[in-house]
């Protein structure tokens, strides 16, 4: 006889099969809205575009190069950009207000397993179709603009580590910020100065070596880095080994503070839960 | 480790409350509220208590607004409660330990919980692996739903290609695939029609009497409360007025009785028998005060030539309304009372 309150499969294989199983429902779920997705991205890609023209331009006004980056390692850090900002794509806090409005949060409070691990699942398997249709469009990014992209062995593996750490400090993180929503609905203008402060300070707006020193230095101690600039640069080849598994690290550490953070507002958050919703 | 001799849900002093905002209409109250915001606590759970024996399947009554969700959102852990004691299977419901989450199960009517883009047999899938079923096990228990359910092919069709009954029924399959020992069903067959109403039903049915779980349902539509639920819990602007059996509800609340009188040569007046309430065809109803009824009864067929008749009581739901009605006009009169106290005083 088994006891109900006891799950028949062990924790280390019963989360690795419910993340299998997540991804490949993601995937599936992707792959429904694949026109959609395509679009999507195509979109998404415009505003690498315009940072790429912007900087080649000034580059070659400048005699071929703006802060030691020539226009191919422009073409490199932006086509690369692409990736690691698909590979970033996590649930959105202005989600929040929907998933509580709807009684979404409720049926995933009924399960026995914390709601971050649906999100971290289905975003993770979200990604395998990215990747995929990333892939044609990187191809077309390269023929136009002609990167400058030769990348260590070690370069790349850090690089392939580096984009899922990037994956899980942004889910983190934003989850952190999504849960302001169990204090206050209109939590939008709080987001939005957060994803300025993202935007400034972690590579997505331009390679944070061209920005002065003082934010390079507030760059060093924040989240933001380690989720665009470090992979990026981990893959257009400009940092040394010693940076590299520095920059792992450095991932690693915000991943754990991230996973408290969320662990202790969660506790407070859930007891605000009116459950208006269903 | 929950205690087996213990009721299966024990409620006791529970009270919820909300603080909403209130603000008045205007640009002035508008204003008003940037400074100082004022609140109002609002009571949906009001110091409510009953225990709940396994296997049991008991009503939860209310009009809307009543404290039947919020009650049921507490006890499925949903709801942190403002003071009082609530456990189900020995657990406290907020803790929200996996424990008690494995062993529980809510089903509300109008929510979707399955994948809405994919076919349902792929989120049962998913149910499986978030509870870490036993696969052969997990496989067996979705067939043998299936099957009650008469499912068929629609496991196959993606959710949002499935109509709201048959929607419903592959939600409800999806919420006890793992087998809970309790059932919080909130408004499970809302919005259906009344064959699909029926088949939900007689489905909770089957599973109670197969696993002997504890099912606490709420429902407007009668019939799922007469057809399931033995015992009835009626609640009221979050107070319980009623806990019993089903039959002496009516027995309490309703002091009347409904006679169907067929005559043999056609109608005649029967107002002096008593309250005449319909007139069909040759079909006379008419509503007596229930301990009058054997005499009522007497006189009708001994002074008029009878074809037929019939004693009933009235429907539950006009029971229920009784039982609402009186609560309100009790209220107010508690408000009318406390009012006319305080004009004492100042």
């Amino acid at each position: 006889m088994t006891n109900p309150a006891q799950p028949a499969i062990g924790p280390i294989r019963g989360y690795l099969d419910f993340y299998l199983t997540q991804i490949r429902v993601a995937i599936a779920t992707q792959f429904q809205y694949r026109v959609a997705n395509y679009f999507y991205m195509i979109g998404m890609v415009a505003e690498p575009v315009i940072y790429l023209v912007v900087w080649s331009t000034i580059a070659r006004q400048q005699g071929g190069e703006v802060g030691g980056f020539t226009p191919g390692q422009f073409a490199a850090y932006y086509i690369v950009w692409t990736l690691v900002r698909n590979m970033n794509i996590i649930f959105t806090p202005y989600g929040w207000e929907w998933r509580i409005r709807t009684g979404e949060l409720s049926g995933m409070l009924l399960r026995p397993m914390h709601p971050i691990h649906n999100d971290l699942g289905f975003f993770a398997g979200w990604k395998f179709v990215v990747i995929l249709l990333w892939l044609p469009i990187a191809l077309v990014l390269s023929l136009i603009f002609q990167p400058d992209l030769n990348p260590r062995p070690i370069d790349i593996a850090v690089f392939a580590v580096a984009i899922w750490g990037a994956y899980l400090i942004r889910s983190v993180n934003y989850w952190i910020l999504g849960m302001i929503t169990f204090w206050t609905t209109r939590v939008g203008p709080i987001f939005e100065l957060v994803i300025t402060a993202e935007l400034l300070l972690s590579g997505r707006l331009v390679p944070l070596s061209l920005m002065p020193d003082w934010a390079q230095n507030l760059a060093n101690v924040l989240p933001f880095k380690w989720t665009f600039g470090f992979p990026i640069e981990a893959l257009v080849g400009r940092l040394p080994e010693s940076e590299l598994l520095g920059g792992l690290a450095m991932q690693v550490l915000w991943i754990a503070i991230g996973a408290i953070g969320v662990r202790v507002v969660w506790r407070f958050a859930i007891r605000r839960y009116g459950a208006v919703g269903g | 480790m929950p205690d087996d001799s213990q009721p299966t849900i024990r409620v006791a002093d529970l009270r919820k409350t909300f603080n909403v905002p209130v603000r008045e209409a205007g640009f002035a109250a508008a204003l008003k509220s940037l400074v100082r915001r004022e609140t109002r606590e609002v009571r949906a759970v009001d110091d409510i208590g009953f225990e709940i024996q396994a296997g049991e399947v008991v009503g939860f009554l209310g009009p809307n607004g009543a404290g039947k969700t919020t009650t049921l959102k507490m006890l499925s852990g949903l709801l942190y409660p403002t003071s009082g004691e609530a456990r189900v299977l020995g657990y406290i419901p907020s803790k929200r330990e996996p424990a008690f989450l494995r062993q529980i199960t809510m089903v509300m009517g109008n929510r979707n919980q399955l994948q809405w883009d994919l076919p349902a047999l792929d989120s049962f899938d998913l149910i499986r692996a978030i509870y870490r079923l036993d696969p052969v096990a997990f496989r067996q228990t979705r067939d043998e739903f299936i099957e009650l359910l008469e499912l068929g092919d629609l496991v196959n069709k993606p959710v949002r290609n499935l109509s709201l009954g048959e929607r419903m029924k592959v939600e409800t399959v999806g919420a006890l695939l793992h087998r809970p020992r309790v059932l919080f069903l909130d408004e499970p067959t809302i919005g259906l029609d009344v064959t699909m109403q029926k088949r939900i039903r007689s489905f909770v049915a089957e599973y109670n009497q197969r696993l002997g779980a504890t099912v606490l349902l709420t429902s407007h539509y009668m019939a799922d409360v007469q057809a399931l639920c033995k015992r009835v819990v009626v609640i009221h602007h979050g107070r319980i007025l009623f806990d019993g059996a089903l039959a002496e509800l009516a027995a309490r609340f309703n002091a009347t009785k409904t006679i169907g009188v067929v005559l043999k040569d056609g109608n005649v007046d029967l107002s002096a028998y008593g309250d005449v309430m319909s007139t069909d065809d040759d079909r006379v109803t008419l509503r007596v005060a229930r301990a009058d009824a054997p005499e009522v009864t007497t006189r009708l067929l001994r002074d008029l030539p009878v074809a037929d008749l019939t004693i009933e009581d009235p429907p539950i739901e006009d029971v229920i309304e009784h039982v609402f009605a009186g609560a309100a006009a009790d209220l107010k009169a508690e408000a009318d009372a406390a009012e006319v106290a305080s004009g004492a005083r100042s």
